[in-house]
């Protein structure tokens, strides 16, 4: 049983279907990456894998012990407001809102987790500073031990390294590969940088005009990654 | 000067007035904190002019208490406020500036008919900023205040987290399980309660101010959520005790008096930051 499978899912908006019979699975351990053009609906399929939207046809179901509450989401940066007044420690904490249920505060085990997590991401010793004060590799650390305190399963990434620089890019890419190898965490991250998900993936979900979903390695192979990646290398070329 | 203010607080009216006063500002300031930074700085606005129209109609219809009825209006239009923010057909800026000026003109044009004679611009000036009826409550007034700021200062010490998480981020909470859209509803339903409550304070025009200026002056220097809200509860009631006690000495009108001391407050607190961000202060 996989984590997240989806059959025959329709996804659009405003009553407009932009994308039909999407199947694909989610199993323990995964990382997948899902690529496609602007406005191919990645967006839009990860706010139904949220569950903040409902599917226009189709289903999404959980399975393996996971439920729709359990996934973690790193939001496209953009999406946080920046001049928010929130100390590091409260936005980490924030993340464990969803197991509180009608409990009004947080409890030990709580706090406990919150702290393991900022130390995790390398934060310690900044509980206190305010978000947006840091830089932008940091804001994302920040909200990645958010997404940790909701969840130690299933992680979805929205662009996560958009508007950062090279060396931090980096950086970022290589907590997640630590947090998939060695924490046994399921990534799901959506990404323009072909490149990049070739080279960390375990799977590829491609949409937009055509669709392919499967290991990395098929994906090289088939009809729609050749295209794919050959636009890709002419773009960066030309 | 201080002997006319211990002259005066022997007056059981002014004690009230200082009471439903220091309770109102602490309660709009506290929401005041979330209702900006989800930009929503201008519900209040909009639903203060929905209680003035609603006021209107309850006085037209002859009601001997205004309170319930202009109550429920204004929640039911809260509620109806935050839904069309979600649903976006009208734009939530939109839907808050159509139905403020609605309810404006539609109030006072109910007032104008239906009131034969009087003193129809004394009324009007009275429920717009208030001038004397914060003096003129009754004892049955101060205890419904009492009771109600005290159920809006429970249930936002027991949402905190909660008011936190949803409106630092809606998405992420609701994505882990947190009912957002109840959390809102609660939200815009205390913003009701509040803004009914303060209009006998500073009038419908001026609820706005108490709502927003703490808020924005501690945004100016504290960079914690915990700390801007204590903050601006703190500096709320200070500054509306200090503008009813001048106010009452100087007999200005209350509602202005008020808002000028929090507009001083707000200035106070740029030039703090300021002067701390270009290294004056350490």
């Amino acid at each position: 049983m996989a984590y997240i499978t989806c059959y025959d899912l329709a996804l659009g908006y405003d009553g407009e279907t932009i994308l039909r019979g999407l199947n694909f699975q989610v199993d323990p351990g995964d990382y997948l990456c899902i690529v496609g053009e602007n406005g191919s609906g990645k967006s839009t399929l990860m706010k139904t894998i949220l569950g903040l939207r409902a599917p226009m046809g189709g289903s999404i179901t959980t399975g393996d012990g996971l439920t729709q509450r359990e996934i973690g989401y790193l939001p496209q940066q953009t999406l946080v407001q920046r001049d928010f007044p929130a100390s590091i420690r409260e936005i980490v904490l924030s993340g464990c809102q969803g197991r509180c249920g009608f409990r009004p505060f947080y409890n030990k085990e709580e706090k406990a987790l919150a702290a393991r997590n900022i130390e995790k991401m390398g934060l310690k010793g900044m509980e206190d500073r305010c978000y947006r004060e840091l830089s932008g590799g940091q804001q994302q650390r920040v909200l990645l031990a958010r997404a940790l305190c909701a969840t130690q399963k299933l992680l979805l990434l929205d662009e996560p390294v958009s508007g950062l620089d090279p060396v931090v890019t980096e950086e970022m890419y290589r907590l997640i590969d630590d947090l998939n190898k060695k924490e046994g965490i399921t990534i799901i991250m959506i990404s323009h940088d072909i490149a990049v998900a070739l080279r960390r993936a375990s799977h590829i979900l491609h949409i937009g005009h055509s669709v392919f979903f499967g290991p990395r390695d098929e994906y090289v192979k088939s009809a729609v990654g050749r295209l794919f990646l050959s636009e890709e290398r002419g773009g960066e070329q030309a | 000067m201080i002997d006319r203010l211990i002259y005066y607080l022997g007056f059981p009216f002014v004690r009230y007035a200082l009471i439903v006063g220091v309770l109102i500002a602490l309660c709009s300031s506290l929401l005041g904190v979330s209702l900006v930074l989800k930009r929503f700085s201008f519900i209040g606005d909009g639903l203060s002019h929905v209680a003035f129209g609603a006021m209107a109609v309850a006085s037209v219809m002859k009601m001997t208490n205004e309170m319930p009825l202009t109550l429920l209006i204004t929640m039911v239009c809260a509620v109806l406020l935050l839904r069309t923010g979600q649903k976006a057909k009208l734009s939530g800026d939109a839907a808050v500036a159509m139905l403020s000026v609605g309810a404006l003109a539609i109030g006072y044009l109910l007032m104008n008919i239906f009131t034969p004679g009087g003193n129809l611009s004394g009324d009007v000036c009275t429920t717009l900023f208030g001038s004397t009826s914060i003096l003129t409550l009754t004892k049955g007034e101060v205890y419904l205040c009492i009771v109600l700021s005290a159920l809006v200062l429970a249930a936002f010490v027991l949402l905190y987290n909660k008011l936190f998480a949803v409106t630092f981020d809606e998405n992420f909470a609701s994505a882990t399980g947190v009912s957002a859209g109840t959390y809102n509803m609660i939200l815009a339903m205390m913003t009701a309660v509040i803004i009914v409550l303060a209009m006998n304070l500073v009038g419908s025009l001026l609820i706005s101010a108490l709502v927003i200026f703490p808020a924005l002056s501690a945004m100016r220097v504290f960079r914690s959520f915990r700390s801007v809200t204590i903050c601006s509860a703190v500096l709320s009631v200070i500054c509306a005790l200090l503008g009813l006690l001048i106010s009452i000495v100087t007999s200005t009108p209350v509602g202005s008096t008020i808002v000028a001391v929090d507009l001083a407050a707000f200035g106070l607190f740029a030039l703090w930051d300021k002067l701390k961000t270009g290294g004056f202060i350490r």
